[in-house]
């Protein structure tokens, strides 16, 4: 599906790929497609993509302006309006899971911000970090309203942290592997002391403990399938 | 016993489990509510004779302690619970909600899914720059172009992306683009004609 994809998007938009340095519409439908499927897999938030987003926002608003151009009953046109409609696709259900998952993590996702070096990436863009914020204090106050400011003095905060669940980092994933990695600790805190180490061979897939690769989803080593 | 009505009130939920909204239980709400005042004024008094020196008391302020924290617990499982319900509601219904289900809700909901609305419309606003993108919008991934709809109901004059205007009159056949009916399915106008 992604060759489909990423030769439609290239040679309907081959005019602004100048633009943006080095990437190719093909190549920038590409990344879209690992961090949907980076997204949707992982148990946790990851960093947020908020350049590639708003570089896929750019490319379907030109193809549908291209679009506009080309006469009507033009059989190349239903073919780039169905692209447009899988990129678009793509796009929401990567920003709805990321939605999802903030909802579903909201004091813990706020607490990873706070906490943040100075340097460090943030997890969430802008728009989400306001949304997340929103989402705090409108729970917080809904649930003071009806219930908490009733209660006896000494019960009359929740502490979010404790009450949301985390997300589940010992959850397993299907993995693809993309750059090579040796000696990976497959699990790390068993009892008895022999490690267990394995290989991950480039192109080859496994089933494993999210939190033992977790870093290498985030440097693009491996991918989720 | 104690903390018998709350766990009535979480079952309440859970007897509808398939992500409907049941009547907001105002009345158990209080109930609980007031089983919590009277342990805490009971425990009030204890703790003030248990300082004088009746250190026997201790054990009864314990449990009722763990009762109130246990009360706590539940009711604010049971508003976050229905908040996550009514939050599904925003995303099947559109920011309009039926008049039945807003029936169901308290005013203070009714408040907190004003400002999720609110919320979650300045977030597909900013997304990206530009005029925003509807992600309520594409659930499923797209298999064909068009669909085969049939009207439900009366809706009145549809505008596609072309410029053409159809009429869309109760039982009325219409060969449609995908993503122009995606929400009027979803809200019961249209139905998908599968043959």
């Amino acid at each position: 599906m992604s060759d489909a994809l990423s030769d439609d998007g290239s040679d309907i938009n081959q005019d602004d790929s100048q633009e943006d340095v080095i990437m190719t519409p093909a190549e920038l439908i590409a990344k879209l497609e690992e961090a949907w499927l980076n997204e949707k897999f992982s148990p946790e938030l990851l960093e947020n993509k908020s350049e590639v987003v708003e570089c896929v926002m750019e490319q379907l608003t030109h193809m549908e302006d291209n679009l506009q151009r080309v006469k009507k009953g033009d059989a190349k046109a239903s073919v780039h309006r169905m692209e447009i409609d899988r990129i678009r696709f793509m796009l929401s259900s990567y920003l709805r899971s990321r939605l999802q998952k903030i909802e579903k993590f909201f004091p813990h996702v706020l607490e990873r911000e706070k906490s943040r070096g100075e340097g460090d990436p943030s997890l969430l863009s802008p728009e989400e970090f306001a949304f997340a914020k929103e989402y705090y204090a409108n729970t917080e106050t809904y649930l003071k309203a009806v219930a908490l400011k009733r209660m006896p003095p000494n019960l009359q905060t929740v502490d979010m942290l404790k009450a949301v669940p985390e997300p589940c980092l010992d959850s397993f994933v299907f993995l693809r592997v993309k750059e090579r990695q040796d000696n990976i600790l497959v699990e790390p805190e068993t009892d008895d002391q022999r490690e267990y180490v394995v290989d991950l061979e480039e192109g080859s897939q496994h089933l494993m403990r999210y939190r033992t690769i977790a870093p290498l989803v985030s440097s693009g080593a491996v991918q989720l399938i | 016993m104690f903390c018998e009505k709350v766990t009535e009130l979480i079952r309440e939920l859970q007897r509808s489990s398939d992500g409907q909204l049941p009547a907001f239980n105002e009345d158990g709400l209080r109930q609980v509510l007031q089983e919590m005042e009277s342990l805490y004024e009971q425990n009030q008094t204890d703790v003030n004779e248990a300082k004088t020196g009746r250190s026997d008391l201790i054990p009864s302020i314990k449990l009722r302690h763990c009762c109130l924290l246990r009360n706590q617990r539940c009711i604010t499982a049971y508003l976050y619970d229905r908040l996550l319900r009514i939050r599904a509601l925003r995303w099947e219904y559109g920011s309009v909600l039926p008049a039945n289900v807003r029936f169901h809700m308290c005013a203070e909901e009714l408040q907190w899914f004003s400002q999720y609305k609110k919320s979650l419309a300045s977030f597909m606003r900013s997304v990206g720059g530009g005029d925003g993108l509807d992600i309520t919008q594409d659930m499923k991934p797209p298999k064909s172009l068009y669909i085969e709809v049939r009207c439900l109901k009366d809706h009145g004059e549809f505008e596609i992306d072309d410029g053409t205007v159809i009429l869309l009159k109760k039982n009325s056949q219409h060969f449609l683009p995908r993503w122009k009916c995606e929400q009027l399915i979803r809200q019961g106008v249209l139905e998908h004609v599968v043959s």
